[in-house]
């Protein structure tokens, strides 16, 4: 062992020693080798305490080797690519790492805290709900510093650095696990030929075999494995995914994986991908997740020191570190022994082995004792010694009935206790995809039953405990899976390996006793994380949370980062031991996603940052973006709301562009309306159920303007549509509306109208539209050159027609939006920012102007023209919209009953009207609300929906739902305005310009 | 009951906690209770607390089919506010909040309410003046309500991305400051409790499995564990609200859909706020223990699978990463669905229904958990005068034919 | 996430399809003959059944047509999809055009 790592092996281990790598924990460098993980190389540097718990901030040291670590979360990197929470069990070493422990004021060797740990009894479980409640004012403070000791990791300082993306795939078998089952039902699945993706979480395949002594077929273990991957690499339709998690197990065998993609956290920085979500539909899946062992349960065994047998077994084995020199093994079953023998090989004591089975163990008991290790059989630990490091274990003799009052006899001095408390089958993807469990009381846990979608457990997960069992039930799975899909299964011969045959079965040993009852003992922790212990969860049951639901909740038994997957069978089994109940009387609880936790990022994917929503632009958008116009979002659509000139803001720009149309000429881009091109025999009919008005009356060539219903009689969109020919309309829409309008109208063609041949087709993208307006706009349009007459008399308002203009093939609109001469002309979106600039370079002699969304609100509010969306919540019916005359009394259409419901007749809705501020120049807030008298408190009578300043007009404008409005003409009501005294406004006519509609006709 | 208080936790403490007694009892179901309230949730609790406290019912039966406060009540964000749009759903939800404001003392349970603001984010003009128009009408009801700008918002949630260029850039908001969170597993605990104190029997594992209608009245309930008779039936079952209709020959208004939330692992103090966006589909917020708690869309389609589909919690974290870019390196710990019954109107039905005896309250949608207290408390006066409370008189099924809509839909588009 | 199978595209996941709601709510023929409360029936009250429902989706990401589909509130799994009936407004007789059962997805145990 070397001075740098003092607990480093010599030899052996899947490390790289000609690669050492420097890394820092807490402030300290130390040194460790390429195939360490962050706790092993911890552990080879002698660093033993490396976490806080929660709440009575005891001094914890590492426990596991894998995904079940509940102490050792980490800080990993800074600043934006720091990564908060990592168990150091995960973390595979990198050059320049930097660990920082999570828990513990000022730090985690000092941490002023642990005084909770003196005031424990006070802290029992649930205990904030009972107090913190006097005065009441005081919660915020006492809060304020319960919280000041939340969470681990800090959340980095910035936005990530590092991408992250979503893959599609499709297989036939989904294998998760890579361990010896996962292998076999791989091989066995591809070799049949199945499409075969198998993931496994660590970056090697292999599983439990890395760090086992094993042989199969003669080779080591871990070389069969390697071979094993590799065959299936070679493999057509095969994918494998090393440093892969199946987190989540969805309806219709739909899969999730996460895999991390960089070698490091924090690696990636410059542009690769960190990692990647994997959304996988499987045909079959093969569940060889493995087992999770879990600690026992004796009195202050959350010190550092006492660590599963299977991760000292793993630490020695696969990263040739030793945990300890001196070791106390406790067990209620074989497999621990396992570690005692890997111990004792390299090269420490093993005090002890403390068998809590009167009989102690099968062969491996005998090969233990052929070393020389002392077995302590029908005896347990009650309690260790050492605070910040495991100093010695009690150990007394046990019967299998006594609880309380047991004297220790034997005090053995060590560093370490390996502890085995059985194992729990990773049950969770079986449980997630909504199979059922049932509870083995022989082997104590909880096995996968039923499966309620395509999918079959195998090895150690479906306990299966040796490794000829496991390679056999692999095999198995694999063909199950084969046999499922109707492929003839290859012949393929089961790997010779051990099958453990002389092992014992475990035996009950949920709760070691101690010196005095459960209640008064030293802390017997459960949950290390949240401090749950023995004595909560009889607490709980003594207040009445007996429900193993309520017991989690009221304790936090399982809520920690590691999700229960040490501690949940202990306490269930303590529960219904406190109980007086069998332990499936208790019920276990299901398993949802995540199976191990997973980064926003990675479920996020792509679409985040400027791809989190796709933005819609017009064909026009280049030169709305070089002349300087602020965009205001409309949905995803980008649309310019105001073109400054000179350093004008907001009302400049608006006052000059509303002008510049009132008094000449102005030109918008409007293409973002939604265009729809509605054909067919039957059009007539399905338009007069979709629209109020009575749309068979129109010619070719007229165009009308037309609103929509819901069934519930509500507006729900509006529009001008234009009859193209006999069984053709072009519809438009509001820019929001067009694909839900489109939507819409299909349902009810192909679900309620199907005898009705129609068909709809979206023209919003091809087609663009330039609205010209002002008094001018005709006068443009013939400098631009057009080959039809537009004079009033042969193109009247509110027609259409093809035509060419400045050699462009365009639809020309006669229609307005502002009150003005006014033309729209629809144009292929190829062509249209050619035309736009032809019209810009033509349009200076009229001093025209363009203008965007705001001076658009301007005009046609001073016209009294509704926008949906913004006058109308989906609470307001075209009768109080005064569009009666919209409504056709001849026919059936969309929501007409609706407007007969009594609530839709009554006198009091609100309507739309139009406001005049008093004082004549307070341009009141849209949303502002309206009450009747000037005196509070005042009931609301309605709401400002628009308001602007009229420069036209000289004057404020606005427009408003008020109760009863079109019959309070002239009436005195109130802009309520908070911290202001109300502004008094009159009700008048929405229709503020131009009130005889003259201009348009011009 | 035996009073909580720091002095019980001491003096219990030195006797090892061994003298603590039950929160509730697990009594046997009598034949027959003058009311039965269907569902142990905890609009269900808190109605049978709110009967027994202030309607002088001695003689009340909470029946749950599984456990207490294991449904809706135990699977959502624990988000309060009352910054509703429309006078009615305002007042509704502002009872409400008042009651929680004393409700740890009320029931002597710390349900840990902790008012510590709620942002809805603005992120376009319209947004903008759906706030306005938001906070002037609380205002005027006499809610708390204040629009403020992007600077505001950014020195009230340092880490939130207030970036003009952001895809959805933050215009503005709406902020609650009473509104908050709630630890929503106490409120369950807390209102049996105090319920049980007050006689209540609370009935755990046991499922109705029918409803005795004859001659147009309720006469009980068929359960697992036997008939039970009553004079009164309050329905409180959200999600499952179809399946008890059903029972009693009614149909309602609503559909059943799965709601997803989920949550990170606990890191230090990042925000000590409530952030929802409508535009920006999420909501946020950072538990005591230091887990972010993130609400998720419903599924589109009816479900009563306890359960979501994974693009919803997709779209859910890219909308937390548009808003806290920083996050995306956060883990998710866990997450877990609801069923959700959702009606035309997003607002909740507390009515009697065409069946005398037969109460129902449901509707509740993706945010009745701030509703817990104001809903037990409305309904409770319902059944005791069979006949609604003002408060709840406009959420009566009568609505639904007379077109007497309370939309809320455009008011909050977002799952709360 | 479901599996979708749509009769003219085949089976696809569920985000290209958009959701309809419950299938066969026939709009009445003569709205003005019904009285407000049956008026309130077809418009906002549905069946919301835990198990068996007959639904409407939409192919919106694909070809865009409506069909229905017969699927379990409770355990997802979907029995069928189906042509809409050409006869009229009820679409549950329309014909039976795909299945999942063959394809191992969505059938409970997959075999």
């Amino acid at each position: 062992m070397t001075a740098a790592q003092p607990n480093r092996l010599r030899q052996n281990g899947r490390i790289d020693r000609t690669r050492p790598l420097a890394f820092s924990f807490d402030g300290k460098a130390y040194e460790g080798f390429a195939g360490d993980t962050l706790a092993s190389a911890l552990i080879a540097n002698g660093v033993s305490l490396v976490g806080r718990s929660f709440k009575l901030r005891r001094p914890r040291g590492i426990v596991g080797s894998g995904a079940e670590e509940p102490n050792a979360i980490m800080q990993i990197g800074e600043g934006a690519a720091a990564q908060p929470n990592l168990p150091a069990t995960q973390v595979g070493l990198y050059d320049g790492l930097v660990a920082r422990s999570t828990r513990g004021w000022p730090g985690v060797r000092f941490d002023l805290g642990a005084i909770n740990d003196v005031f424990g009894r006070v802290l029992g479980a649930g205990f904030y709900y009972k107090t913190f409640m006097y005065p009441r004012s005081w919660w915020k403070h006492y809060e304020l510093a319960i919280r000041k000791s939340a969470g681990f990791g800090q959340a980095p300082e910035g936005p990530d650095p590092d991408r992250y993306e979503h893959m599609n795939a499709h297989c036939d078998v989904l294998v998760a696990g890579g361990g010896p089952a996962g292998l076999m039902a791989a091989l066995a699945a591809a070799k049949s030929g199945a499409r075969v993706m198998l993931a496994d979480e660590q970056d090697e395949f292999g599983g439990s075999l890395l760090a086992f002594a094993a042989s199969i077929d003669g080779a080591p273990a871990a070389e069969w494995a390697a071979a094993a991957a590799e065959e299936l690499r070679d493999m057509e339709d095969c994918v494998l995914l090393p440093s892969s998690t199946v987190f989540g197990y969805y309806d219709h065998n739909f899969l999730t994986i996460a895999e991390r993609c960089a070698g490091s956290p924090d690696s990636s920085v410059g542009g690769g991908v960190r990692e990647r979500l994997w959304r996988v539909r499987a045909r079959q899946v093969v569940l060889a997740q493995g087992s999770l062992e879990r600690p026992l349960v004796f009195c202050n065994n959350d010190r550092p020191g006492v660590m599963l047998a299977s991760a000292v077994s793993t630490y020695i084995k696969r990263y040739a570190v030793l945990p300890g020199r001196r070791a106390v093994v406790f067990t209620n079953n074989d497999s621990a022994y396992r570690a005692a023998l890997s111990l004792a090989g390299a090269g420490a004591e093993v005090a002890a082995i403390v068998d809590s089975r009167p009989g102690g163990a099968g062969d491996l008991g005998l090969r233990a004792q052929a070393l020389g290790i002392p077995v302590h059989a029908g005896h347990v630990v009650t309690d260790v010694a050492g605070r910040r490091r495991v100093t010695g274990a009690s150990i007394a003799p046990w019967n299998g009935e006594s609880w309380e009052n047991v004297e220790s006899t034997i005090r053995i001095d060590c560093d370490l206790v390996a502890v085995s408390g059985g194992w729990s089958p990773a049950v969770h993807l079986h449980s997630q995809a909504g199979g059922q469990l049932a509870w083995d009381d022989s082997q104590l846990c909880l096995l996968p039953a039923e499966a309620r979608q395509a999918n079959v457990s195998a090895g150690a997960g479906n306990g299966q405990w040796s490794l000829g069992e496991c390679l056999a039930d692999g095999l198995r799975a694999g063909a199950e899976t084969v046999s499922r899909l109707g492929l003839k299964t290859a012949a393929i011969r089961v790997p010779g390996a051990d099958a453990n045959a002389g092992e014992k079965l475990i035996e009950p040993m949920w709760r070691a006793p101690a010196a005095s009852d459960a209640d008064r003992c030293p802390r017997q922790f459960i949950d290390f994380q949240n401090d749950t212990t023995v004595a909560d969860i009889r607490l709980a049951a003594r207040e009445g949370y007996r429900n193993v639901e309520h017991v989690k909740r009221y304790t936090a038994l399982g809520f920690g980062t590691d999700q229960g997957k040490l501690g949940n069978i202990n306490g269930m089994a303590v529960l219904a031991d406190t109980l007086g109940k069998e332990i499936p009387e208790v019920g276990t609880t299901t398993f949802r996603p995540a199976y191990t936790p997973v980064s926003f990022g990675v479920c996020a994917g792509e679409s985040v940052g400027e791809l989190y929503d796709p933005v819609r632009t017009t064909a026009i958008h280049e030169w709305h973006v070089a002349a300087g116009a602020p965009m205001e979002l409309v949905g995803q659509w980008h649309r310019p709301w105001y073109f400054p000139r000179d350093g004008e803001d907001l009302d400049a720009a608006v006052a000059r562009e509303c002008l510049a149309v009132r008094n000449s000429l102005g030109v918008m881009d409007a293409s973002t309306l939604g265009k729809i091109d509605a054909r067919g025999p039957d059009v007539v009919e399905f338009l007069e159920r979709i629209y109020t008005h009575k749309v068979g009356g129109m010619q070719v060539g007229r165009c009308a303007y037309g609103i929509m219903l819901g069934e519930d009689g509500m507006l729900m969109d509006d529009g001008v549509m234009a009859r193209a020919g006999e069984q053709r309309f072009y519809l438009t829409t509001t820019t929001g509306g067009a694909a839900s309008v489109l939507s819409w109208m299909e349902k009810w063609l192909q679900t309620e109208w199907p005898e009705l041949e129609v068909y709809l087709t979206s023209l919003t993208d091809h087609y663009s539209t330039i609205a010209v307006a002002g008094p001018n706009s005709r006068g443009l349009l013939e400098k631009l050159g057009c080959d039809i007459p537009l004079d009033k008399e042969r193109f009247p308002f509110m027609t259409v027609k093809p035509a060419v203009l400045a050699g462009m093939d365009v639809t020309l609109f006669r229609v307005s939006f502002s009150g003005e001469l006014a033309f729209e002309i629809n144009i292929a979106s190829n062509h249209a920012l050619a035309m736009w600039r032809t019209i810009m370079e033509a349009g200076v002699e009229f001093e025209g102007a363009p203008y965007g969304t705001e001076t658009m609100h301007v005009l046609r509010a001073e016209k009294g023209f509704v926008i949906a969306g913004q006058d109308t919540d989906g609470s307001v019916t075209p009768v109080d919209l005064g569009m009666n005359w919209l409504l056709s009394r001849e026919k059936d259409f969309l929501g007409k009953r609706s407007l007969r419901r009594p609530d839709s007749l009554r006198k009091d809705r609100k309507q739309w009207v139009g406001l005049l501020s008093l004082d004549g120049r307070t341009v009141l807030g849209e949303g502002t609300q309206l009450v009747g008298e000037s005196g509070e408190p005042a009931a609301m009578c309605g709401h400002v929906t628009s308001s602007y300043f009229s420069t036209s007009l000289g004057h404020p404008i606005a427009l408003a739902l008020v109760a009863g409005g079109r019959g309070r003409n002239g009436e005195t009501i109130y802009a309520a305005r908070p911290g202001l005294e109300p502004l008094p406004v009159q009700i008048v006519s929405p229709v503020f310009y131009d009130r005889k509609g003259q201009r348009q006709h011009v | 009951m035996k009073r909580y208080s720091a002095l019980s936790l001491l003096r219990n403490a030195l006797d090892y906690n061994r003298k603590w007694p039950t929160a509730w009892r697990s009594p046997e179901p009598k034949k027959s209770y003058e009311a039965i309230i269907v569902g142990g949730g905890g609009h269900g609790l808190a109605t049978a607390y709110y009967l027994a406290r202030d309607h002088g019912f001695k003689n009340v039966a909470v029946l749950e089919k599984n456990w207490i406060g294991g449904g809706n009540t135990g699977r959502n964000t624990s988000i309060v506010r009352s910054n509703y749009l429309w006078t009615e759903a305002s007042l509704l939800y502002e009872k409400s909040l008042r009651l929680w404001e004393g409700l740890s003392r009320d029931l002597n349970y710390n349900v840990m309410f902790s008012q510590r603001g709620v942002y809805n984010l603005g992120h376009s003009l319209q947004d903008m003046r759906d706030i306005e128009r938001r906070v002037n009408a609380n205002r005027l009801n006499g809610i708390d309500a204040e629009v403020i700008g992007p600077a505001e918002v950014k020195k009230a949630i340092p880490c939130i991305n207030t970036s003009p260029s952001a895809r959805y850039p933050i215009l503005g908001a709406s902020l609650q400051r009473r509104g908050g969170v709630a630890r929503h597993d106490a409120v369950a605990w807390g209102f049996a409790r105090a319920a049980d104190a007050l006689g209540v029997d609370i009935i755990e594992q046991c499922e109705v499995t029918g409803i005795d209608v004859r001659a147009g009245r309720a006469l009980g309930v068929a359960t697992t564990r036997g008939p039970i008779a009553a004079d009164r039936i309050g329905v409180v079952v959200a999600g499952n609200a179809g399946v008890l209709a059903k029972m009693a020959g009614l149909r309602l208004p609503i559909e059943s859909h799965p709601l997803q939330a989920f949550v990170s692992e606990p890191i230090r103090p990042v925000l000590d706020t409530v952030v929802m966006s409508g535009a920006v589909h999420g909501y946020i917020s950072q538990s005591d223990k230091g887990e972010l708690v993130v609400g998720a869309g419903i599924d589109a389609y009816n479900g009563y699978g306890q359960r979501g589909s994974f693009p919803v919690i997709e779209h859910a974290m890219q909308a937390i990463i548009e808003l806290f870019p920083a996050f995306s390196r956060v883990r998710m710990l866990r997450l877990w669905g609801g069923i959700v019954d959702i009606c035309p109107d997003a607002c909740p039905i507390l009515s009697k229904t065409p069946v005398e005896g037969l109460y129902f309250n449901c509707g509740w949608g993706t945010g009745g958990f701030k509703a817990t207290p104001g809903s037990g408390w409305a309904f409770a006066h319902t059944l005791a005068h069979d006949r609604p409370h003002e408060l709840n008189a406009p959420f009566s099924l009568d609505r639904f034919a007379s077109g007497a809509l309370i939309d809320e839909h455009g008011a909050a588009a977002v799952a709360h | 996430m479901l599996l979708i199978e749509c009769p003219w595209c085949g089976p696809r996941a569920e985000t290209e399809f958009s959701y309809g709601g419950e299938a066969g709510i026939a709009r009445p023929a003569d709205p003005d003959a019904l009285s407000d409360a049956e008026w309130a029936d077809y418009l906002f009250y549905r069946s919301n059944p835990k198990g068996a429902h007959r639904e409407l989706w939409n192919h919106d990401h694909g070809c865009r047509r409506w069909f229905g589909v017969e699927r379990d509130t409770a355990t997802y799994r979907i029995e069928r999809s189906y042509v809409l009936s050409h006869t009229g407004s009820d679409a549950a007789t329309g014909s039976d055009a795909a299945t999942n059962a063959g394809t191992g997805y969505s059938s409970g145990n997959g075999d």
